[in-house]
């Protein structure tokens, strides 16, 4: 019997498969344009596994979750993310999700969500914002966070994400420092989820799951805001996608 | 399947604007009121027709911000947008419209809305804690009565006020009725029904057919509830919403909830049950104005400070209806009962031990995946397998 939980966020599809108790699988591609391409496109390739989805057990979360038409069964990316840190963790934790459009704050106690946060719908603090900025100084999220760590601590004081980008461009133009830039923008981010997280209330350990897990420079940066070193996972980028496997078993 | 009667209740908003089209023809005076503090008796003593303005659609808000602030809370643009181009009936024909100082948004649009249409502020103290607010409260009632004497050429008496004072405690007693019918379990009406009931009687031109209607409507719920017939099934969460006033075009995160799975059983907003817990003291020896304002300033509004009635009734409200979780709705831009959640949270989780979420959103269609995703979570937040892992 295959578990299977597919995260169809707004940037990346992340899937991952359980085989009985053992995960098995796990992979992502872009969401692309539409989600019913990206959930065939799934398929396909997990066919292409032996893993038949008709034998299987599918749920759905993030965004595109209404785009699968073989799951069995929707659940939103909140609920996900915290069963599938708590899979990867061993224990509870405050969660943070930074994802493409949303950040999330999620309390888990005894492996459950028990309340969570989100950002209204503004871009400010998401990982789209980070996309923006790395775009327009033309590096990736990657380089970006790396330049930072080498930064003088200045700050980008907008709060909205198109004239956050004007401030960049202006900064770029006065001849500021392209690690100080970046510093600034990094600092947007942890500033905003250090103020999240406080105003949701935190736990002892902070756990960070979605794309920027990979990103040990950010992780580094996000740490020193919110001081605190905060916990991830090689896999922790499949927090939903593994929540939503492991969930299935309660179909 | 939702009771009949409620056909007849959404009909009231096409039979009202005609109703209030004829009066004003027959030289019938009407008083236009936005706000639960708005003493109702004191127009309908002085015979005219009291009505609640529109405000809750998203429709008149792009006329609005030619002249208001863009960041401003959605309620207050769009009761401007519907005054200045004229799409509500209720505010085309009201002869005086009264005000009052509830937010600084509301006043300073008041000033504005004051251009178009004869406007009576009542300055409503910022305390209900304090001998003096009391006092300069009654005061304001007398200003308003005096106000509507002089502009509407009428005399105020007392056996008049005695009636409308009667009238609306009725009105509120059936209103209570029917709210409470949903703290059976499972719910008899749906929250969106609730809401409509409760939302459209503001509208009602005649006071004596609305309270008839909404009567029947209890005999038809409770006929239902001796067959067994509900809203929901047992295993519904029931939810008990507080915040920002909704009605009919700013139902988005009832709804969200409603579709999601949830029922809203209770609704402790100005547009649904705070209105209506406290009634205007009948006793024949009181001071009618002492009375009257008594009533509407125990109004539990986060403009008050501080406002903790608020929280005594959410408490009871959760308790009565014994609700498994609370959504705070908060306009965007609603500075008051914004700031005013973070305590709501407090005392939801730690004093109510209740699972709680606020929605801050506006009227805008903008952000439904996003309600649609914390409404859905928070839900699936209340579930509680007997294993946790």
């Amino acid at each position: 019997m295959h578990y299977i939980g597919i995260d169809i966020g707004s940037t990346a599809a992340k899937v991952s498969v359980f085989e009985d108790d053992n995960l098995i699988e796990n992979f992502t591609m872009p969401t692309g344009w539409s989600s019913i391409e990206t959930s065939k496109v799934i398929k396909e390739r997990l066919e292409e596994k032996n893993i038949v989805i008709d034998e299987s057990k599918v749920i759905a979360t993030g965004y595109g979750r209404i785009s699968v038409p073989y799951a069995n069964k929707t659940i939103t990316e909140i609920t996900c993310h915290g069963k599938g840190t708590y899979y990867l963790l061993g224990k509870d934790s405050t969660v943070i999700d930074i994802g493409g459009q949303d950040t999330k704050i999620i309390t888990l106690d005894k492996g459950r969500v028990t309340n969570f946060t989100m950002n209204d719908k503004c871009a400010a603090g998401t990982g789209r914002f980070l996309e923006l900025m790395a775009n327009t100084l033309g590096v990736s999220i990657d380089e970006l966070s790396n330049m930072a760590l080498s930064g003088e601590d200045i700050n980008i004081t907008s709060m909205c994400t198109v004239f956050a980008e004007s401030e960049v461009i202006s900064l770029i133009g006065s001849g500021t420092k392209r690690e100080s830039i970046a510093r600034g923008i990094i600092n947007s981010i942890t500033g905003r989820v250090y103020a999240m997280l406080h105003k949701h209330g935190t736990s002892d350990t902070i756990f960070l799951t979605g794309g920027l897990c990979e990103v040990e420079p950010f992780i580094k940066l996000l740490s020193e805001k919110l001081q605190i070193q905060v916990k991830t996972d090689s896999l922790a980028r499949y927090a939903g996608s593994i929540g939503a496997a492991l969930l299935t078993k309660e179909l | 399947m939702r009771p009949q009667i409620m056909e007849e209740v959404e009909g009231l908003r096409g039979i009202n604007s005609v109703k209030i089209k004829e009066a004003h023809e027959a030289g019938k005076k009407v008083v236009g009121m936005y706000c639960v503090f708005s003493p109702s008796e004191i127009a309908l003593a002085a015979d005219a027709i009291s009505v609640t303005l529109c405000g809750t659609a998203q429709g008149p808000i792009e006329d609005a911000e030619k002249e208001l602030p863009r960041n401003l809370c959605p309620l207050i643009k769009s009761s401007y947008g519907f005054a200045i181009t004229d799409k509500c009936p209720y505010f085309y024909f009201s002869d005086v419209l009264l005000a009052e100082t509830t937010c600084d948004g509301k006043k300073k649009m008041y000033e504005l809305m004051g251009k178009i249409k004869p406007m009576h502020i009542m300055n409503l103290p910022q305390t209900a804690n304090d001998e003096d607010s009391l006092e300069s409260w009654k005061k304001e009632m007398v200003k308003f009565k005096n106000f509507l004497e002089e502009k509407l050429e009428v005399e105020i008496t007392d056996e008049n006020l005695r009636d409308a004072i009667k009238l609306m405690n009725r009105e509120r007693n059936a209103m209570k009725k029917l709210h409470k019918l949903n703290a059976h379990k499972p719910a008899p009406l749906s929250g969106m029904d609730m809401m409509l009931a409760q939302w459209l009687k503001g509208f009602n031109v005649d006071k004596e057919a609305g309270i008839d209607l909404i009567e029947r409507l209890i005999a038809e719920v409770e006929e239902r509830m001796a067959k067994g017939i509900y809203a929901f099934d047992e295993t519904a969460p029931r939810i008990l919403l507080t915040g920002c006033p909704i009605g009919s075009g700013s139902e988005k995160v009832l709804k969200a909830l409603e579709e999601a799975g949830a029922s809203v059983v209770a609704l402790e907003n100005c547009t649904g049950y705070k209105g209506l817990d406290v009634l205007v003291d009948e006793d024949e020896n009181k001071d009618l104005m002492l009375a009257l304002a008594e009533k509407y300033l125990s109004t539990p509004c986060s403009c008050m400070t501080n406002n903790n009635s608020r929280l005594d009734l959410i408490g009871r409200l959760a308790k009565e209806y014994d609700v498994d979780g609370v959504v705070d709705l908060t306009w965007q831009a609603c500075h008051t009962y914004n700031i005013e959640s973070f305590t709501v949270k407090k005392f939801v989780q730690e004093e109510l031990d209740l699972p709680f979420i606020q929605i801050e959103t506006d009227y805008s269609d903008s952000d439904t995946g996003q309600v649609k995703v914390r409404v859905e979570a928070f839900l699936e937040t209340l579930e509680r397998p007997a294993t946790a892992k």
